[in-house]
């Protein structure tokens, strides 16, 4: 990405110590959500009156058993920072040896905190949320079950490990989106997720074949160490097929269809998996990878291309959507963008796009769950256009909501400013005409997200009341959630508030990550960085004033204008699903059907013309037994006659 | 002419014959395109003998006419007994093996 | 007898063999397929007959005299009769249709006994061999003795299966028309019992035909034999008679008697003609009493032994005369 080769080579990643102390009790961290779900699917309706709060605990155990570990990693020299644990051995396969093993290094520690406190956070909201529900216990299960194969996903030490993590990810991100499975639109937008999920496992897939067939084993340290000497065109196949791992697993183009459909699934459910955790674990498996992408500056543009392209696209379909979570997802998808862009821009990005991950979740979390408190609210309803003015009636919401809004914009001194200032600078490094255009891109989007973002929060939470009567045909009273829900809604406030400065201030979380994903060289970018700074700001200010201008100063319309062209385009998504359907679904069906035709004609055809020639030619030879004598008779002279003919031909 | 004659006309004798059993319907009759057969065989081997100079042709075209009998005679008893349980000689009508 | 050993001394063919030869195998040749195609089965075995004969002759001719005469003593004395035999006893009434049954068996024969014919030809004429040695020196001692002498020294153990063979086939022909029973042996209550289920269903016989000559006008073979009740009896004439069509009616034997079942038949409806039927006027024979009311000349005595009305009778007669 930078050019020249020599820039992209990061100073090597510290090999893994033995891990001791409180780092040898890392495997409770998967084992006790683990532990949690097995238990609450397994004693079923018994445990639905405390069923709720084990998977509570059982998250809560899960971050205090992480902290603990970040508090001894924090106590370490950063040499000693990356610790191996050995969990069994796996799969003795031949050549293949495959060792169960746990690699706590800071990137993976910094995701685990991630996970497990936005996740005991959240598990503590739905509490509240899902109280109504008769299936809330199964829903607990769920949650833990994702908390467990998220977190066997970043602490993997080899990529099949992580790859378990990986799939366990989209097993609870299914059984979670389709939930509510008795409405047929939710089971299928559960399906869709799967289906495109699997697109990207094939590609992670493909990857660990190549690995293995190349360096003879799949986890970390052989295939760090094998990447330092191979050839590039294999780095940027195996790069390439993790992208596409990635763009599957985080929603990037060109397989970003499912998110929207995602939000089928309870708010928290959102909240977690759709926009703090499982999104982000392809931006994971691409800093993860950094040996392996350092070495193909191709697999690196291309990265970036995808970053670019779904940034815009997030921000281009989340400006015409109505439906609140629905623009939550579009900003998701745009803002994973901004990381895949940062982490395919090389080593000077890898940190970056973690810490805008980070100050991601904690901010759309937040947003998320101030969503369903609104929902929650408003009788479940989502339609935008049928608020307005909930700010009055819900102040916690309102006021956590719009610490999110602040930071998301990129407001100065909200964590998402830090976050994504830094990126944007990163977007300009480099030479030839890349800075330049992703560079601007980067700019522009973040205009653009100024806007849809002011867009949803003024139409939800200012100008007049356009409540529309509730389902049961009574007047809307929106009344502030209750404090189960109010409190992580809080906690997630403070953290996208104040979380992006902790963590920029002195490069602290730079200097964290190095050990993980290498020392990377400062570059000036191509503009200086208060022009950049400058332009981020005027940007923003634009894109908040028009949409206060529109959306709080001005009417709202209840019923969605026309619009112009790219506006119902946006409302359709930018026909992803059209063309989804038209260059693989119909295609696909077409050759399955001919494929079916194939066997039944062909395969079948060959089978049953084989059995039903053998019989024809019985049957007809069988007509050669008359039982009459004579023209048996008739028979031997003819071949009698037809013998001594050819012998007399053959002798000439 | 030369000896070649009666080979040629042992030849048409043993076609003549075959056709017999081929067409004729009776069973007795078909016996006989049998027995027509076997003597224009044995024409031709008395032929040969007068060929070759010795009288190993007559030696086996007597043993021919040995076998003939013998097989005339069991061919006939299977006819009669035939006959005696069906009341018919025409071989179509045994015709039990069909298909 | 002095055959002719000129014609088949060396290899070479004389002239009255070649005679021989163009007289006789188109005659032979015709005779086969008269074979083919006779519709009368003794015909055909006539045919075949002949063809045996002239193929003793050129066996003949060819300086096989032992099996000359062996073909005419065994073939067509002895199979040959017996395919007559058999003939006459199953064959003859088996009706030969023209209408051939199998499809194209004609065609198939046809074609296959053209072919076979031309390869044989083709065989014979092109095979290049070295020149008739000819049975001069082989028949040195005479024919028969030179086959003996083959017979018994090289072909000795042939000669004994081959009279294993024929034993068994004499026992198999034994074995093969014994009459197996199918039903059981009808017992002589069977038998009654079904000649009266038989008359009672179709007014069939009951009692057995009258021995040969009791009514006869006539011992000819081809004529039927009269019943008790005067009619003739169809049964009586021997059946391949019948078929043939070669039975004769009484009329050309007896006319006056036909005359008489005619006009009994006519008249006599009912009672079987019993009443009508010529008598035979023997002693002691029905039907030798005048009738009551008619007068009997003097001169003549009365045919039969008088029973105590009768002879009361011929008393008052004798006393009145």
């Amino acid at each position: 990405m930078l050019g020249t080769p020599a820039l992209t080579v990061p100073t090597a990643v510290v090999d893994a110590t033995a891990a001791g102390g409180a780092a040898s009790y890392a495997w409770l961290m998967v084992a006790l959500p683990l532990l949690g779900a097995a238990v609450l699917l397994l004693t079923g309706r018994r445990s639905d009156r405390w069923g709720h709060w084990l998977g509570v605990l059982a998250s809560g155990g899960a971050f205090v058993v992480g902290l603990l570990v970040v508090l001894q990693m924090v106590g370490l020299d950063p040499a000693d920072r990356v610790m191996g644990l050995h969990l069994f051995t796996w799969l003795p396969v031949g050549e293949l040896t495959v060792d169960a093993g746990m690699r706590l290094d800071p990137l993976s520690m910094s995701f685990v905190m991630l996970v497990t406190f936005v996740g005991t956070l959240i598990h503590v909201y739905s509490v509240a949320y899902m109280e109504h529900d008769v299936d809330r216990r199964r829903f607990f299960a769920y949650l833990n079950l994702f908390v467990a194969a998220m977190l066997i996903l970043v602490l993997a030490d080899s990529y099949v490990l992580l790859f378990v993590g990986w799939e366990g990810v989209g097993l609870a991100s299914y059984l979670l989106i389709g939930f509510w499975n008795y409405r047929t639109d939710y089971a299928v937008a559960a399906k869709k997720a799967f289906v495109m999920n699997r697109v990207g496992d094939v590609g992670l897939l493909l990857a660990m074949m190549a690995m293995f067939a190349a360096f003879g084993a799949v986890d970390f340290d052989a295939v760090f160490a094998g990447a330092a000497g191979a050839s590039q065109g294999l780095l940027t196949a195996i790069g390439l097929l993790l992208l596409l791992a990635a763009c599957g697993k985080s929603a990037q183009f060109p397989l970003q269809a499912w998110l929207g459909d995602a939000m089928a699934g309870p708010t928290p459910v959102s909240a977690l998996i759709h926009a703090a955790t499982m999104v982000t674990a392809g931006v994971y498996l691409v800093v993860r990878s950094a040996p392996v992408f350092d070495g193909a500056p191709t697999a690196q543009l291309v990265v970036v291309i995808v970053g670019a392209i779904t940034l815009v696209f997030g921000a281009v379909v989340g400006m015409a959507k109505d439906d609140i979570k629905k623009v939550l997802a579009a900003s998701t998808m745009s803002q994973i963008g901004y990381m895949m862009l940062a982490a395919g821009l090389g080593p000077v990005g890898y940190a970056f796009a973690i810490l805008h991950l980070i100050t991601h979740g904690f901010f759309k979390a937040g947003m998320f769950l101030g969503a369903g408190s609104v929902m929650h609210a408003m009788d479940d309803q989502v339609d935008m256009r049928r608020f307005g003015g909930l700010g009055r009636h819900m102040k916690v919401t309102w006021l956590t909501f719009g610490a999110g809004w602040l930071a998301i914009i990129g407001f100065p001194g909200l964590s998402g400013f830090w976050s994504k200032d830094l990126i944007i600078e990163a977007a300009f490094v480099g030479e030839g005409w890349r800075p330049w255009v992703f560079g601007t891109v980067a700019l522009l989007a973040a205009g653009l997200t100024a806007f849809y973002m002011s867009r949803l929060f003024f139409m939800t939470f200012h100008g007049k009341e356009r409540w529309a009567p509730t389902s049961e045909g009574k007047k809307q009273h929106p009344h502030e959630a209750p404090a189960l829900m109010t409190v992580p809604m809080v906690i997630l406030a403070i953290g996208s508030v104040g979380l992006g400065f902790a963590l920029t201030a002195g490069d602290t979380f730079v200097t964290w990550l190095e050990p993980a994903i290498g020392h990377a060289e400062h570059h000036e970018p191509v503009l200086p960085i208060p022009a950049i700074m400058g332009a981020t700001i005027a940007l923003m200010a634009l894109g908040v004033f028009l949409a206060w201008r529109q959306y709080a100063a001005s009417t709202v319309p209840v019923e969605a204008p026309r619009g112009s062209v790219l506006t119902r385009a946006a409302r359709r998504d930018l026909y992803q699903d059209a063309v989804n359907e038209g260059v693989f679904m119909r295609p696909g069906q077409y050759l399955t059907r001919g494929l079916v035709y194939a066997d039944s004609a062909v395969v079948d055809g060959a089978v049953m013309g084989l059995a039903r020639g053998t019989s024809g030619t019985g049957g007809w030879i069988r007509r050669l037994q008359t039982g009459y004598i004579r023209s048996y008779a008739a028979i031997m002279l003819v071949g009698v006659v037809v013998a001594l003919a050819v012998v007399l031909a053959s002798r000439g | 002419m030369s000896l070649v004659n009666y080979l040629v006309l042992s030849g048409i004798l043993f076609s003549i014959g075959a056709v017999a059993v081929l067409l004729r319907r009776n069973s007795i009759i078909a016996l006989m395109g049998v027995e027509l057969m076997l003597n224009a065989a044995n024409l031709m081997l008395i032929t040969f003998a007068r060929w070759h100079g010795n009288l190993h042709g007559e030696v086996f075209a007597f043993f021919v006419m040995l076998v003939a009998a013998a097989e005339v005679v069991i061919g006939l008893a299977i006819v009669v007994s035939i006959f005696r349980t069906r009341r018919s000689a025409s071989i179509d009508d045994v015709n039990l093996l069909k298909n | 007898m002095m055959l002719p050993m000129s014609l088949a001394e060396t290899g070479t063919v004389s002239a009255g063999e070649e005679v021989f030869f163009w007289v006789v195998a188109p005659l032979a040749v015709l005779a086969a397929l008269g074979l083919l195609f006779a519709r009368k089965a003794v015909y055909a075995a006539m045919c075949v007959v002949f063809v045996m004969i002239s193929l003793a002759g050129f066996y003949i001719v060819q300086e096989a005299l032992f099996l000359g005469v062996a073909q005419i003593v065994v073939y067509t004395g002895a199979i040959m009769m017996l395919f007559l035999f058999v003939l006459m006893l199953v064959g003859v009434d088996a009706s030969d249709s023209v209408v051939e049954t199998l499809k194209g068996q004609r065609w198939i024969g046809a074609l296959a006994g053209a072919g076979l014919i031309a390869l044989v030809a083709a065989v014979a004429m092109r095979a290049s061999m070295p020149a008739p040695r000819g049975l001069a020196e082989a028949n040195a001692d005479t024919n028969p003795v030179g086959v003996a002498r083959l017979l018994f020294s090289d072909y000795v153990l042939v000669v004994e299966v081959a009279g294993v063979l024929l034993v068994t086939a004499a026992v198999g022909a034994v074995v093969l028309t014994r009459a197996e029973r199918l039903r059981p042996k009808p017992t002589q209550k069977d038998v009654a019992d079904a000649k009266m289920a038989a008359f009672a269903a179709e007014g069939a016989r009951i009692r057995g035909l009258p021995a040969p000559g009791v009514y006869a006008r006539h011992n000819a073979a081809d004529v039927p034999a009269l019943g008790a009740d005067g009619r003739p009896i169809d049964e009586s004439v021997p059946r391949v008679l019948r078929i043939r069509g070669q039975q004769r009616s009484i009329a050309s034997v007896s006319p006056e008697l036909a005359a008489q079942l005619a006009a009994s038949t006519s008249s006599h409806a009912g009672d079987g003609g019993a009443r009508s039927v010529t008598q035979s006027g023997q002693p002691g024979m029905p039907g030798t009493e005048p009738a009551p009311g008619t007068v009997t000349v003097d001169g003549e005595r009365p045919t039969s032994q008088s029973t105590e009305d009768t002879g009361t009778k011929r008393a008052e007669q004798e006393e009145q005369q």
